[in-house]
């Protein structure tokens, strides 16, 4: 059991659209109330949008700028631009899109906005896939699974947002979940602390996309972490590599085998899995050892 | 049109340097604009303003055009005055958001250098690009001169903030882009007093409790269109009153629309943009052979200045409508509008010959317009658009 370092100041609203067990609004919520009331928030079509509920109500207790599904990052540019010029300098533009919205459609203006190192949080909550439409293939679908548009498991894999994101060299760039309350509390904060674009990526597994129980979120998030498909970690300045969370405990098919989008995957498809991830995390503990070498070598 | 400016006053200036200086004078707080030939001298020259610090804004400089609207929109119902320029693929990159813009009632004000849409590639003078977006809620004025596209930038913000919607402004590639004239640029204290900075009633800004663009029910959507419709119709009205004061101030106006030496003629050319320049100069010569010809310059596209429109040509018998875009189906889209416009006005409504005029930027001389316009006489109009070269 661990004490969830919140202070929930009341701006995420009850009785919003989200389906039971949600993870995206308790990700939405946890953001929020970290984040405070000297914030606007940007939204584009997703899961997120249809929570923030239909006019003329609103989940949220912050001012809101819905945009259309590729522009994202543009539009928090613009409103980021305009406060700046009426004096709001200091106040948070945050952005909260799904991963259609970010891995694919929104990239080309994501890629922009961080190339000009424009002053936003960026928030890609990641349900792997577009959940909002029934359950499609994302750039962001990890290998194998099965979604309404790949419904003999996408052949392809997962979009390395993080590394991409990493390469435009923004001063943050890191992971979370929904199974690592304190760790994505930590991350938000700590993004407040910095100038610049800062992007985070959350794992929000989809209930009814993923086919798992209502009340298996969390559990599967965990999952997520320990197996190392999802690992935490967080890359500064486009080179500082650090993990969050550095043991790999369980195999992906505790991860994969509650999930119906992956319960036609054969034995190879599964040792196929496994392999990448291994690979990956191999290469991520490589990354983190050098900054972390590098970082004692400079101070020392 | 007399001037109380003298020559001592002006300076040469392409017309898109002409737009440029307009916009600087307007004060915008937020310039989000992405290159694209024959605009890239209007973002230019902003450039160069904003590099010497002479004005203070905030300049994107997003990935595409898209973008660049995108953030227009957010930043304009943030609050601030925004300004950006395109042209041809430009606009049509742009269009999903030109809606948006309009259903937000954002007032950007935004110049397009009319230019030929692809394919095939081209660069010419064609106003196709701004006249395919007329369904999406903007403004829409059509500019002669880089004098007037000066102006126009200005009233456009005048009336755009008025009914909040937002405003185009267009002039044609090279024709007017990049033509230079002398342009009087008028005083930073006199363009002030014209236009107050910008205060809008609503706003998203952190510590409001305004919000933009929620998933809305049927009738609230349609509620939406109806009053963007009252918008669109207190247009009309708000042009006619920015671009009074602007004459009382500077001696310059232009109308809705422009009557040139229609006063006693049985034949009116109709047309916008450069080609009314070369149309003035065709109808001076028909005039000097004793010919009763004369203008309509349509400078108001949207919303269609219909009353004007019918009041200048009614009891004149033939209109020649000089289109140079083109509507696939349709014809020429300033002959199917004036049609329209012309409904009902029964036996003292002008016969309409619409041709397809210089479409593609074909070149069209005042010698070529004097045979269009004699070609007509012998011909009964049709309701399709003729092509003539």
């Amino acid at each position: 059991m661990q004490k969830i370092n919140l202070v929930d100041h009341g701006l995420f609203n009850p009785g919003h659209a989200a389906c039971p067990g949600c993870q995206e609004s308790l990700a939405l919520r946890v953001i929020l109330n970290t984040i405070g009331t000297d914030a606007a928030a940007v939204f584009p079509p997703s899961c997120g949008a249809v929570i923030c509920g239909p006019h003329p109500y609103s989940s949220l207790n912050i001012p809101v700028f819905q945009t259309t599904l590729e522009s994202a990052a543009a539009a928090a540019s613009g409103l980021r631009r305009a406060l700046n010029q009426r004096g709001k300098r200091d106040s948070t533009v945050v952005c909260f899109a799904g991963d259609g919205g970010t891995y694919d459609i929104g990239f080309q203006a994501l890629s922009s906005a961080v190339e000009r190192n424009e002053d936003i949080l960026y928030v890609c909550f990641d349900n792997e896939g577009y959940m909002n439409t029934g359950a499609q293939k994302s750039s962001s679908t990890p290998l194998h699974a099965s979604t309404a548009s790949t419904p003999g498991g996408k052949p392809s894999k997962k979009k390395d947002i993080i590394g991409i994101l990493a390469a435009h060299g923004i001063p943050y760039v890191a992971t979370a979940s929904t199974g690592h309350m304190n760790d994505l509390i930590a991350k938000v904060e700590k993004a407040l602390t910095i100038k610049g674009s800062r992007f985070l990526a959350v794992l929000v597994p989809c209930l009814d996309g993923w086919g798992l129980p209502d009340d298996s979120g969390i559990g599967v998030s965990r999952l997520a972490v320990d197996s190392g498909m999802w690992p935490l970690y967080e890359v500064e300045e486009g080179h500082h590599y650090t993990l969050n969370h550095d043991a790999k405990t369980v195999p992906v098919s505790d991860y994969l085998s509650v999930q119906k989008r992956y319960r036609h995957l054969s034995e190879s498809q599964l040792a196929e899995v496994q392999a990448a991830v291994d690979q990956d995390w191999v290469q991520l503990q490589k990354r983190a050892a050098e900054s972390a070498s590098a970082t004692t070598a400079a101070s020392g | 049109m007399s001037t109380t400016t003298t020559l001592a006053d002006h300076q040469l200036l392409s017309g898109n340097h002409a737009v440029a200086w307009g916009a600087r004078l307007a004060r915008p707080q937020v310039i989000p604009v992405y290159p694209i030939t024959p605009q890239s001298p209007i973002m230019e020259k902003l450039g160069d303003f904003h590099a010497a610090g002479e004005i203070d804004a905030e300049v994107l400089t997003p990935e595409s055009e898209h973008s660049a609207m995108a953030a227009a929109i957010a930043a304009s119902l943030a609050g601030a005055r925004v300004f950006t320029a395109t042209a041809s693929q430009g606009l049509l990159l742009m269009h999903e958001l030109l809606h948006y813009a309009a259903g937000g009632r954002a007032p950007i004000v935004m110049f397009n250098v009319n230019r030929t849409v692809a394919s095939p590639w081209a660069f010419w003078p064609d106003a196709t690009d701004s006249l395919a977006q007329r369904d999406t809620g903007w403004i829409q004025i059509y500019s002669e001169t880089p004098q007037e596209s000066l102006d126009s930038t200005i009233q456009a913000y005048r009336v755009a903030e008025s009914v909040a919607l937002p405003a185009m402004i267009c002039h044609d590639a090279f024709y007017v882009s990049h033509a230079m004239e002398p342009v009087a640029v008028p005083d930073q204290a006199l363009v002030d007093s014209y236009l107050p900075p910008y205060e809008p009633e609503h706003f998203v800004e952190p510590g409001r409790s305004e919000s933009f663009g929620y998933v809305i029910d049927q009738a609230t959507f349609n509620q939406t269109r109806r009053d963007l419709d009252q918008a669109m119709a207190r247009t009309v009205g708000a042009l006619e009153e920015a671009d009074a004061a602007w004459r009382e101030l500077t001696g310059r106006g232009y109308g809705l629309v422009e009557s040139y030496r229609l006063d006693d003629a049985d034949t009116a050319i109709v047309t916008m943009g450069s080609m009314a320049g070369t149309a003035r100069v065709a109808v001076d010569e028909m005039r000097a052979a004793g010919e009763r010809v004369g203008l309509l310059k349509v400078r108001l596209f949207r919303p269609f200045p219909e009353a004007a429109v019918r009041a200048a040509l009614a009891g004149i018998g033939r209109a020649v409508v000089l289109d140079r875009n083109y509507s696939p189906g349709v014809g020429g889209m300033l002959h199917q509008e004036l049609k329209s416009a012309l409904f009902g006005l029964n036996g003292s409504a002008p016969q309409v010959h619409g041709l397809l005029a210089g479409v593609g930027g074909v070149n069209v001389t005042p010698a070529k317009i004097r045979q269009f316009v004699a070609d007509t006489t012998d011909r009964d109009p049709q309701s399709q658009s003729v092509w003539v070269e």
